[in-house]
């Protein structure tokens, strides 16, 4: 008896055969920062580190295109964003409104519109809607170019921002609805002052990544085919590296998309966080 | 006058049959206190009353009117009939003020000077005036009950219904809630209240009915029904409600 104990007692305290854990930790990441070490110097000497400069970062390249990169080419990406962002916006809270009708019909219509708009590419939402007025002899989108933008932008946003709410407008409280009903509320009346400012509140930031999203997207209006007044961002910087046989303007409106990009993703993150933190 | 008459009342969620059968009515001015165990029927019987729950087959009439007639506009019959919940279920987003205003404004239309006037006099009722411009979240479960109760009684209703409007507080919150509804029945409001406070029951109800297995099994007088019950049902929920662990 005393026997056993004594054994199971140092057992623990037995060396190991081989290397303790730790040990091998601690070679596993010497490792690790090994071959961190080899790839960049391997990198530094075989890289040609005045043409990546001349190619990437030439910085009288990026000037040609101050002061029109801002003025111009992010101004209509802008433009173009926020007028797909409402359209979607708008349109969206339709679906989802349609989607959870009693209504049948509706709600087979606006689940059908869904599954069709989330599952295209957004660049042959753009090849069609440039093709329209083909399709459609003497058929012109108000606004041109911004009309063309802002819808193709809006329908397949608009897709994605329907399920945003639906499943917003879900989250609300069952006794939100009752209460409202309670006090003489019609449906629609207890909806719109009631349950969607709350689920539109639980959706912001599932919206802000929707708006990041659509950012980059705008990217696609070249399909359309735009003069130099209506450029954005990433056909803006194309034309300039083309003008100047040099890259640096691609990597610039980069930068500039970044600019826009990170800070949105960073307040999207902070509302989910304060959502998470209240109730 | 009767506010509440109701007739044959059957209630079933699917295959489950919740109300077997309820005739009961309560007349102008009166508190009738409901209570029973629960899944006895009692919370579904009063959300019937203003149709929340679409009755399966009977009758409900609230002020003559009937609400199970498919033609009869909802919406205003609701102006008539407050309700207060277990959860508060105030609006979140809206402050105190705007919670108690905006059906006013939105469904009877009144002028906002009016709505302001109306908001105040009845926050000031409930004890909250000094927390009209808070939101809801920023007060205690009691505080907002209270508002809820403030919020009903914005809309001059002739019936007031209650749905365990103290089983979500602190037990030292309940006071508060009691000590306004008390107020308010001493002000003549008609008021039907499901609850598990036999001490408001027996105090404050003309009536208070006793509901098991989705039947009414006990209706009369508190000091009949909580004092000296006459059926075994009753006496056997009483004894475990009033001598809990004996």
């Amino acid at each position: 008896m005393s026997a056993v104990s004594e054994q199971q007692d140092t057992s623990p305290a037995e060396p190991r055969k081989g290397l303790s854990p730790r040990k091998k930790q601690r070679i596993s990441r010497g490792v690790q920062y090994a071959v961190l070490v080899v790839v960049l110097v391997v990198l530094a000497a075989l890289a040609d580190w005045a043409a990546i400069r001349q190619s990437f970062f030439n910085l009288d390249v990026a000037r040609q295109g101050l002061p029109d990169l801002f003025t111009v080419a992010l101004r209509n990406t802008v433009i173009y964003t926020v007028s797909g962002f409402v359209l979607g916006f708008v349109l969206g809270l339709v679906l989802a409104l349609m989607r959870l009708s009693s209504v049948a019909p509706y709600r087979w219509v606006s689940a059908i519109y869904i599954e069709i708009f989330r599952g295209l590419p957004m660049l042959l939402i753009f090849l069609l809607i440039g093709s329209l007025p083909l399709a459609f002899p003497g058929f012109e989108l108000p606004g041109g170019v911004y009309g063309s933008a802002a819808l193709g932008l809006g329908v397949v946003s608009a897709a994605y921002m329907a399920e945003n709410f639906r499943a917003g407008i879900q989250a609300v409280p069952k006794g939100q609805m009752e209460a409202a009903r309670s006090l003489g509320m019609p449906h629609m009346r207890a909806m719109v002052s009631i349950i969607i400012p709350q689920a539109i509140r639980i959706v912001l930031p599932p919206l802000t990544n929707q708006l990041v999203s659509l950012l980059k997207d705008s990217s696609l209006v070249l399909i359309l085919g735009v003069t130099a007044a209506q450029v954005e961002l990433a056909k803006f910087g194309n034309d300039q590296s083309s003008t100047f046989a040099n890259p640096t303007p691609i990597l610039v409106c980069g930068l500039t998309y970044l600019l826009i990009t990170i800070p949105l993703g960073y307040v999207a993150r902070r509302l989910e966080a304060r959502q998470g933190a209240g109730r | 006058m009767s506010t509440v008459e109701i007739r044959n009342l059957h209630k079933s969620f699917g295959r489950l049959e919740v109300l077997k059968g309820i005739d009961f009515t309560v007349e102008s001015g009166q508190v009738v206190c409901v209570i029973g165990p629960s899944g006895s029927g009692k919370s579904t019987l009063l959300r019937c009353v203003n149709l929340l729950e679409q009755p399966t087959s009977g009758t409900v009439v609230v002020g003559g009117v009937d609400l199970t007639d498919p033609d009869v506009d909802i919406d205003a019959a609701r102006r008539r009939i407050g309700m207060v919940f277990q959860q508060f279920n105030l609006f979140p987003h809206l402050t105190v003020r705007r919670n108690v205003t905006i059906a006013q404004e939105r469904v009877l239309k009144r002028r906002k000077d009016e709505c302001d006037r109306v908001a105040r006099e009845n926050l000031e009722k409930v004890g909250l005036i000094e927390k009209i411009d808070a939101y809801p979240p920023q007060l205690s479960g009691g505080q907002q009950q209270r508002v809820a109760i403030a919020r009903a009684l914005a809309m001059n209703p002739s019936l007031m219904l209650f749905d365990e409007p103290t089983s979500a507080l602190d037990p030292e919150l309940v006071g508060d809630v009691l000590s306004v509804m008390r107020q308010l029945a001493e002000d003549g409001m008609t008021m039907l209240v499901v609850t598990h406070e036999m001490g408001f029951a027996r105090e404050v109800a003309d009536r208070v009915v006793f509901m098991d297995g989705g039947v009414i099994v006990e209706d009369g007088p508190p000091e009949q029904v909580i004092a000296d019950p006459r059926h075994e049902r009753t006496r056997g929920f009483l004894s475990r409600v009033l001598h809990p662990g004996v």
